[in-house]
């Protein structure tokens, strides 16, 4: 899922400053599992800005809404009729993505990302999410014992390790696992030491973003 | 007299007091059984375990019009769940830090721990931070930006 938390409330006191209807939309998807972008994270940024508002003695509405996902149209398209003048900012709580649909479909309103958009990856335990993914759009991991060294080694080297993993850990951070490291303990305890020693010759990375933004259709299913 | 004048005498702290069932509530209990006397600006709301506080809780107190907040669990390593009240600790401790970004004075929340035999203990809680709220004033909602706050910065 799309790994995101929110900003600082520094931060977005600066895009509602001086507005006076505010409306902070949530999103049901990736940011709701991920514990920043959901009905309950909308609730206490709502009530904090409310109560900072009241503080400052400003009569400032600050209301709440959570989308199913704001990632699609059809969910966005459940704004329009509270859109067209009634707020003076909508602040989205989804991925980067959800701000982008809204200023799309609704070209006069200001909107705001609420979030930062971290990464792609999934929860090592409560409260700990860790990045799996680059989208590089080539997926190679079936090479590498299941595990990405893309995303995961800070080189994103495919002829791993390099003289920056000591015991286990990578040299920018002990808290960072060395990929390879696990890479080559699943490839022993696979057995396939002896086919993995070739060398992997360079990725093709024109799926990636080399080409530019991305996009795909299929034509199957489109109307 | 002026109305900021006028506040601080008719003004009394509320304070909303989440306690946990298996020791804050009870020492709460015992505090009555004992004849303690302790301020009845205190409301205490029951909660299972203070596992089950959340920072959400403590804000809509306080957009309800609430001085203060604090949060009564067991002693660490008491839970009946194990660690709701180190759980709890956390969200304070992030809550206080919400606070203290929107400007709203971080000490207006506390998380305390007592046993459920310490009713005394809940007493002095109570007393204790109804003092510290009386010694800040009202909440920051409760009156005008210019009109100053009293022991907060």
């Amino acid at each position: 899922m799309i790994i995101a938390e929110r900003k600082p409330i520094e931060e977005i006191k600066t895009f509602v400053m001086g507005r006076k209807r505010v409306l902070v939309v949530g999103c049901r998807g990736c940011v709701t599992v991920c514990n920043a972008g959901g009905t309950k994270e909308v609730g206490i940024l709502a009530s904090l800005l409310r109560l900072e508002a009241a503080k400052d003695g400003e009569g400032t509405v600050v209301d709440e809404l959570t989308l199913e996902r704001q990632c699609d149209p059809e969910y966005i398209e459940e704004l329009s009729e509270l859109m067209g003048g009634r707020y003076d900012c909508v602040l989205s709580m989804a991925c980067s993505i959800g701000p982008q649909f809204i200023s799309r479909r609704y070209p006069g309103e200001s909107v705001f990302p609420a979030l930062n958009t971290c990464f792609l990856g999934g929860a090592l335990a409560h409260g700990i999410w860790a990045e799996h993914c680059q989208a590089c759009g080539n997926c190679v991991i079936h090479k590498f014992g299941g595990l990405c060294p893309i995303s995961r080694c800070s080189k994103s080297l495919l002829n791993g390790p390099c003289g920056g993993s000591a015991g286990g850990k990578c040299e920018v951070s002990k808290d960072i696992d060395c990929v390879w490291h696990l890479i080559v303990e699943k490839i022993e305890s696979e057995g396939r030491m002896g086919e993995f020693l070739g060398i992997e010759l360079v990725k093709d990375w024109r799926p990636s973003r080399d080409g530019g933004p991305r996009k795909i259709v299929r034509e199957e299913l489109l109307k | 007299m002026t109305p900021d004048a006028a506040l601080k005498i008719e003004w009394e702290p509320k304070i909303i007091a989440f306690c946990c069932q298996y020791c804050a509530y009870s020492a709460a209990d015992m505090a009555g059984s004992m004849r303690l006397q302790y301020p009845t600006d205190v409301e205490i709301v029951l909660i299972p375990c203070t596992g089950r506080f959340d920072v959400i809780l403590a804000l809509k107190a306080f957009e309800n019009g609430a001085d203060g907040v604090y949060v009564a669990g067991c002693l660490e390593g008491n839970c009946h769940f194990l660690d709701g009240n180190i759980r709890a600790r956390k969200r304070v401790g992030m809550l206080k830090g919400e606070l203290a970004a929107i400007g709203f004075g971080p000490e207006r929340v506390e998380m305390y721990n007592l046993s459920a035999s310490q009713g005394p203990k809940f007493a002095e809680i109570a007393r204790e931070f109804t003092e510290r709220i009386a010694g800040l004033g009202p909440s920051p909602i409760k009156r005008p930006a210019d009109a100053g706050n009293p022991g907060e910065s």
